[in-house]
């Protein structure tokens, strides 16, 4: 089985890389882009049955941050 | 005082560490990621700066679920003393030994030069040196610096007095300019400036020395 994983930084933590990305966006004439919040997508390939609480635990144990990021699983 | 350096693959402050240790009177053995255990009857432990495991997944990530981390969090559990300096600051953030982050610099650089830094507690092992208020000059070269908390977590490490030193003039963005913050006991100091590159006069500024001599002076007495 498959698994991705989303890892953003937390709503109100300022991403200087987001607001770079933004900011070159307008450059190229992109007008009316009004935020830009970049991530990681995290994939991996599981043992058939590994629940979702699993995934939760390498989450929280290692794939965020959870001081300044939160994490979304998504079972393929 | 014992003291002992964590080598990881990527570190590139770690002899630096020993010299700047050894050149303030201290024991200093080196101790390799895989190994499971710190030698016995040790003070200090310090973890260098550097890019361990190529910053990979988060700058600091990967050496702090390493086996020796294990044995540092114990260490720093039984009272031991730690300081984490540049990458060793981004471990010690990550094995949540201290609180806050680190991340992207504000304005995307990597910064290298020399800072002015405020001491804003002598009350510490690592500062005793020096008066609350000086202002010393120590390296900084860091891409990941940006130090973070929520507000609840600034307001208790301002409170407690546990910011142990603030840049002059922020390079990175860091929350309330901290540039350096200790455990609640005040035995592990995280800090992204390098100490141990200020402490000889090839290095062109020997304020860190007071640093290691603070420590010395404190943890040899003990």
């Amino acid at each position: 089985m498959k698994a991705r994983v989303h890892v953003m930084l937390k709503a109100g933590v300022l991403d200087p890389q987001g607001a770079a990305v933004q900011h070159a966006l307008g450059s190229l004439g992109f007008d009316g882009v009004q935020g830009v919040r970049q991530g990681k997508v995290i994939e991996l390939e599981l043992a058939q049955g590994t629940t979702e609480a699993t995934i939760g635990e390498m989450c929280e144990k290692l794939l965020a941050n959870t001081v300044i990021e939160s994490y979304k699983i998504e079972v393929l | 005082m014992r003291a002992a350096v964590i080598v990881f693959p990527g570190s590139n402050c770690d002899r630096d560490m020993a010299v700047a240790l050894k050149a303030a009177g201290a024991d200093v053995q080196m101790v390799w990621h895989k190994d499971a255990d710190l030698p016995q009857g040790l003070d200090l432990v310090a973890i260098p700066g550097g890019f361990s495991f190529g910053d990979y997944l988060r700058c600091g990530a990967i050496a702090a679920r390493s086996p020796i981390c294990k044995a540092v969090i114990g260490h720093v559990e039984r009272g031991g003393y730690a300081l984490g300096v540049c990458n060793g600051f981004q471990v010690l953030t990550e094995t949540g030994l201290l609180p806050g982050a680190l991340m992207r610099n504000a304005g995307l650089k990597f910064i290298c030069k020399t800072v002015a830094l405020k001491v804003e507690t002598a009350a510490s092992a690592f500062t005793n040196s020096y008066k609350a208020g000086d202002v010393v000059q120590y390296p900084v070269a860091h891409h990941d610096g940006n130090y973070t908390t929520d507000a609840e977590t600034l307001a208790m490490l301002q409170g407690d007095d546990r910011v142990a030193f603030t840049y002059q003039n922020n390079p990175n963005g860091s929350i309330a300019d901290i540039a350096g913050v200790l455990s609640e006991n005040r035995r592990v100091l995280g800090m992204m400036p390098h100490p141990e590159r200020a402490v000889d006069a090839g290095h062109g500024a020997t304020d860190g020395q007071a640093l290691f001599r603070g420590l010395l002076s404190e943890l040899t007495a003990a």
